[in-house]
Formats: C-alpha cells, sequence, structure tokens
C-alpha cells in the first residue's frame, strides 16, 4: 500500500538473498509469487522513482515458474533462486528493449544476452526489467537519461547519482534484491553512495562486458549493486570470470567472495589517502567516514597514511580517456543498422548527421565534440596522449600504495546527494562529482561503496574501500566491518 | 595558457564526428570545450617526457592481468534474418540507405 506525500521518502530494505533462498526451499515462499509482488511494488512506486524504463515481466514469471519447479521437486537450488534482479539499461537482455536512456536506440530490440545477464538466469535469478540511467552511462546524477531523472528514495528533490541512477535507487526502494551497473568513472560507487546501498566495482577485466553498449571500452566495468556486502559479494561470485566473448575478461579463478566477505579483519593495513580529506569535502560526510575508520580501528585494523599526490590530475585525465573513446564507440549509431534514423534525409551524409543530431542528448554531444576534439590531429599529443601517461603515474601510484597496505578507504563522493537540477547549468561542476571515483577507474583496480553513516537530514553516505588489482575479497571483507558495527550500534 | 576553441573549431569537429549543430547548440558547446579544456590544462603541469602512454591496464606489471588469445576458427553467430528484423531500413538482405554520392 502507498501513502503519504509526494516527498516523503520510499526507502525499504530488501531480504537478503540467503533468507528468500532458504524461503524458497522450504516452500514458505513462491518464486512467482515474490516475482509477482516486487512487480505489484514496481506499478505502485515507478511513477514516483522511474526507476524502471521496461519490465520484462513475462520472462521473470517464466524463470520463476522453474524455480519453483526445483523447490518442489526438493531439488538442490541454485545460488540466486528466485531472487528478483534489476538489470541496468546498458545490458542487453534478447528481445527487450535497450535504451541505454538514449532516444538514439527507439526501437531497438536487441537479438541475445550479455554474459552477465544469461550467468545470472543461470544461477536461478529473476529478472524484472531494465533500469533507468544517464544517456549511454554518461552522467553523475540521472539527468542526462532521454526517459526523465530517477529520483532518490532518501529524498524525492534529490538525484540518486549516476549514471547507474536506477540499480542503485531500486535496491533502496525495494524495487529488486539486487541489481547489476556499470561503472566507468564511478557509475556504480557513486549512487551506491548517494542511495545508501553497496556498489561493487569489480577489477577490470574480472566480469565480462559482453552485451554492455560501450561508452569506454578500457575503462568500462559491470558489478552489481544489493542492500548488505554479503549479497553484493554473492552476486559478483556469480556474474565473474572468463568470458570467450570478451577478450579482455581474465582466466583468474574466482574465490567465492561471500565467504571471502565474513572473514575477519584484524591485523590488515588501511591506507588513509590524505588527498581525498582535503579541500571540497563536506564536513557531514568527512565526519562519517572518520567514525567509518575509528570502526575499522577497533576491528583490529592497522591504519597508516598513504601518498596518492596525482589525484588531482584525475579528473582531467579520466574525461580525456573517456570521451576520446566514448567518440570512437558513438560511431556506430548511425542510423543505418539498428536504432533511430531520422526520416526524410536526401543523403547519406546527412541522414547521419540528422540521426546522431535528432537522437543524442547534449551531454552525449558534448562528450563526442570533446573526444573528437582531443584526438583531432594537431591535439592528440598533447592531450589524448598526456592523458595517457597521467594515466599510468596514477595507476603506478596505487601500486605502490598497496605495496605497503591491504585496502585504502575514502569518501566515494564529496557531497551527498544534490538537488534535482543543483548542477544541470555546469558541467565542470558535475564531472567533479566523481572526485573521488575517476582514480580507481583509470588504475584498473578494485573496490566496494558501502554505506557509512547519514547526515542529520538523513542523506546516505558511502565509504570507498579500494582494493589491487583482483583483491576483491579484501574489499569485501573490509566493507563488511564497517556494515557489521553500523549493525551493532 | 587559456584554451581557444573557436567556432570554426566547433564545427570542424562536429563535422568529423557526423553531429549537425545548431547555432544555440554551437554556442553552447564553444563555452563549454573551452571552460572544460582550462581545467584539463592543469595536466602540463605535470612532466610527462619520460613516462609512457598507458592505454589500457593489462599492460600494468603485476596486475595479474593478461592478453586473452583464442584460435582463430570461424564460430556460429546470429543469423541473417535476427540481424536485418532490426534494422531500420532492409530489403532483408541488405541494409538500404539513403543516396551515398552527392551531386
Amino acid at each position: 500500500m502507498v501513502t503519504g506525500s509526494i516527498a516523503e521518502p520510499i526507502v525499504q530494505k530488501p531480504r537478503t538473498v540467503a533468507a528468500l533462498k532458504c524461503d524458497i526451499a522450504a516452500g514458505r515462499t513462491k518464486a512467482a509469487g515474490l516475482a509477482a509482488s516486487y512487480f505489484e511494488r514496481i506499478d505502485a512506486l515507478n511513477p514516483r522513482l522511474n526507476v524502471y524504463l521496461s519490465l520484462t515481466r513475462d520472462r521473470a514469471l517464466e524463470q520463476a515458474a522453474r524455480i519453483d519447479e526445483i523447490a518442489a521437486r526438493g531439488d538442490p537450488l541454485p545460488p540466486l533462486a528466485g531472487i528478483p534482479v534489476g538489470i541496468k539499461d546498458v545490458l542487453v537482455m534478447r528481445g527487450a528493449p535497450a535504451t541505454a536512456g538514449s532516444k538514439i536506440l527507439e526501437g531497438y530490440h536487441p537479438p541475445y544476452d550479455a554474459t552477465v545477464v544469461a550467468r545470472l538466469e543461470a544461477a536461478g535469478a529473476v529478472l524484472l526489467g531494465k533500469l533507468n540511467c544517464d544517456e549511454f552511462a554518461m552522467g553523475s546524477s540521472n539527468e542526462n537519461s532521454a526517459f526523465g531523472p530517477v529520483r532518490n528514495p532518501h529524498d524525492l528533490e534529490r538525484v540518486p547519482g549516476g549514471s547507474s541512477g536506477g540499480s542503485a535507487a531500486a535496491v533502496a526502494a525495494n524495487l529488486a534484491v539486487a541489481t547489476l551497473g556499470s561503472d566507468t568513472g564511478g557509475s556504480i560507487r557513486q549512487p551506491a553512495s548517494f542511495c545508501g546501498v553497496v556498489g561493487v566495482l569489480p577489477t577490470y577485466g574480472r566480469v565480462s562486458r559482453y552485451g554492455l553498449i560501450a561508452f569506454a571500452s578500457s575503462l568500462d566495468r559491470v558489478g552489481p549493486f544489493a542492500a548488505n556486502v554479503r549479497d553484493a559479494a554473492t552476486l559478483l561470485g556469480v556474474i565473474a570470470g572468463h568470458d570467450p566473448n570478451d577478450a579482455t575478461s581474465s582466466p583468474a579463478p574466482v574465490p567465492d567472495y561471500a565467504a571471502e566477505s565474513d572473514k575477519p579483519v584484524d591485523g590488515l593495513r588501511i591506507g588513509i589517502p590524505a588527498e581525498y580529506f582535503g579541500e571540497g569535502l563536506d564536513p557531514e560526510v568527512r565526519a562519517a567516514i572518520g567514525q567509518g575508520i575509528a570502526a575499522l580501528e577497533a576491528a583490529g585494523c592497522k591504519t597508516m597514511p598513504v601518498s596518492l599526490p596525482h589525484t588531482r590530475y584525475a579528473i582531467p585525465a579520466y574525461y580525456l580517456v573517456a570521451t576520446a573513446e566514448a567518440s570512437a564507440n558513438l560511431a556506430r549509431f548511425d542510423g543505418v543498422r539498428y536504432g533511430y534514423r531520422s526520416p526524410a534525409s536526401e543523403t547519406l551524409s546527412a541522414m547521419y548527421r540528422h540521426s546522431r543530431d535528432e537522437g543524442f542528448g547534449a551531454e552525449v554531444k558534448r562528450r563526442i565534440l570533446l573526444g573528437t576534439y582531443a584526438l583531432s590531429a594537431g591535439y592528440y599529443d598533447a592531450y589524448y596522449l598526456k592523458a595517457q601517461k597521467v594515466r599510468r603515474l596514477l595507476a603506478e601510484e596505487f601500486l605502490r600504495a598497496f605495496a605497503d597496505v591491504d585496502a585504502i578507504v575514502t569518501p566515494t563522493a564529496p557531497t551527498p546527494a544534490f538537488k534535482l537540477g543543483e548542477k544541470t547549468g555546469d558541467p565542470l561542476a558535475m564531472y567533479l562529482a566523481d572526485i573521488y571515483t575517476v582514480t580507481a577507474s583509470l588504475a584498473g583496480i578494485c573496490g566496494v561503496t558501502v554505506p557509512c553513516g547519514k547526515t542529520p537530514a538523513g542523506l546516505p553516505i558511502g565509504m570507498q574501500v579500494l582494493a589491487r588489482h583482483f583483491n576483491e575479497s579484501t574489499a569485501f571483507r573490509v566493507a563488511r566491518a564497517v556494515e557489521a558495527v553500523r549493525e551493532a550500534s | 595558457m587559456p584554451a581557444n576553441v573557436t567556432l570554426q573549431d566547433v564545427d570542424r569537429v562536429a563535422e568529423l564526428a557526423h553531429l549537425e549543430l545548431t547555432q544555440d547548440e554551437s554556442g553552447r558547446m564553444l563555452h563549454d570545450l573551452n571552460a572544460i579544456l582550462d581545467y584539463i590544462a592543469q595536466l602540463n603541469e605535470l612532466d610527462t617526457a619520460h613516462i609512457a602512454p598507458l592505454a589500457q591496464v593489462s599492460e600494468l606489471e603485476g596486475t595479474a592481468g593478461s592478453n586473452v588469445l583464442r584460435d582463430d576458427v570461424s564460430q556460429p553467430c546470429l543469423d541473417r534474418f535476427t540481424v536485418m528484423k532490426e534494422a531500420p531500413e532492409t530489403d532483408g538482405v541488405f541494409f538500404k540507405v539513403p543516396k551515398v554520392i552527392e551531386r
């Protein structure tokens, strides 16, 4: 039942994967009934939150029926049996509309499943539908979606963060038990922080991108959102691993992340980089992260300063690398093979221009132009090559820091969720919302953001836990320790 | 040195990117590109003369990243009907587009 005023928060914690699975196995809960109850809640609340762009009811109910049959037979259930999961609409699901938050993909029904979609379903997950996001995952507030912004369930006048705003808000409002998002410069971690949920940036190469609509291929990653660390770890375990369809996916073995997340943290060395606690950090965020660090110390972690002096160069380097790659990746949207074509153009080149002009939104055009400029004759060395050199400095700086510490903790974002419209007039101010997240993107390392407190007004604050390449287990352990202290208090 | 992108630059880059901007859009993009490039100029504080560019993190030492190779053999793929069904205009075999040669 939905009551209350328009602006009242719509926050509800989903039940855990383990609890739901236990009930489904025992026959106390039917996967079909669970799916139906989620669709009911979505039907009731989506008009206010704008989280889902489309629903995959038939596919979800068929899958739920399969799970109920397995449970009825008493056969062992797969790890995500009957768990309702939402998918960011930059990942393709066979036959379901794939928009990437853009008008240019109008009418497109991809003929195949992304590898992560297939893996979730093979693990028993019930896929509810496609989640709203910034157009082509370009944005930090979800206000760049061609289908309108998602609203933050904690305060409907505020942004959920971006670009995976729908994925974060869906978990915060219990419109899914868990979701998938994508992170190129912070697009999982920052919205998870703004919406008070757990978000995971897996190591570059840890999770297949086959079926992810590409933004910046040397940076793009797919990762999970969940209401708690263990569920996020369980999801990562399902989607991680080598995929022959993605040559950048690593053959490194996949640990049992959920079990790893429960290991104690005493004796772990935690680095605190001063560069992430400087000017521009909101005092309420600073205080909450300080409490999180104190909690880790109380749990037996040894904290120590680490130096990451090139941090301030990460945003400029990131916006050159990301836009250059985007300008190449987005060349494929030309009105020829799929998606939107502008009607009545006389020539092929006019058709390209009109389709792209009418199909792309302002931020996507801005980034294509910046990227094209950075790659164009006469500017390549000064901009693109320079950014790649700074990228190496940033990556090597992290590797040096990780010689001395097991994990690094920072605020995930400099502020809590800001108001809708607050930054839309100033692209640069919006880019600075990613100031603490783009560094790990450029370095390829992994991270987890975990809720670490709230402002007096009730807005969530996230702590970012970074770990070295392919060391997600440590990031989960540290995040779990922060979560455990908050559960106990 | 402040960025000095001109309106002509914006139009040239738009042409390279197959974007057609309205006059309003060009003006806005001119302002935004200059503001963003001014911010980006702080990279010039760093001496990177002897630093190798990093295009892909799997190039980094000690990251367990690796080049994944496979045998070059043909694999089943989507059939033509399924793919062509998504085209805005097609005769079922080919994509149809407006005339390519202008004039």
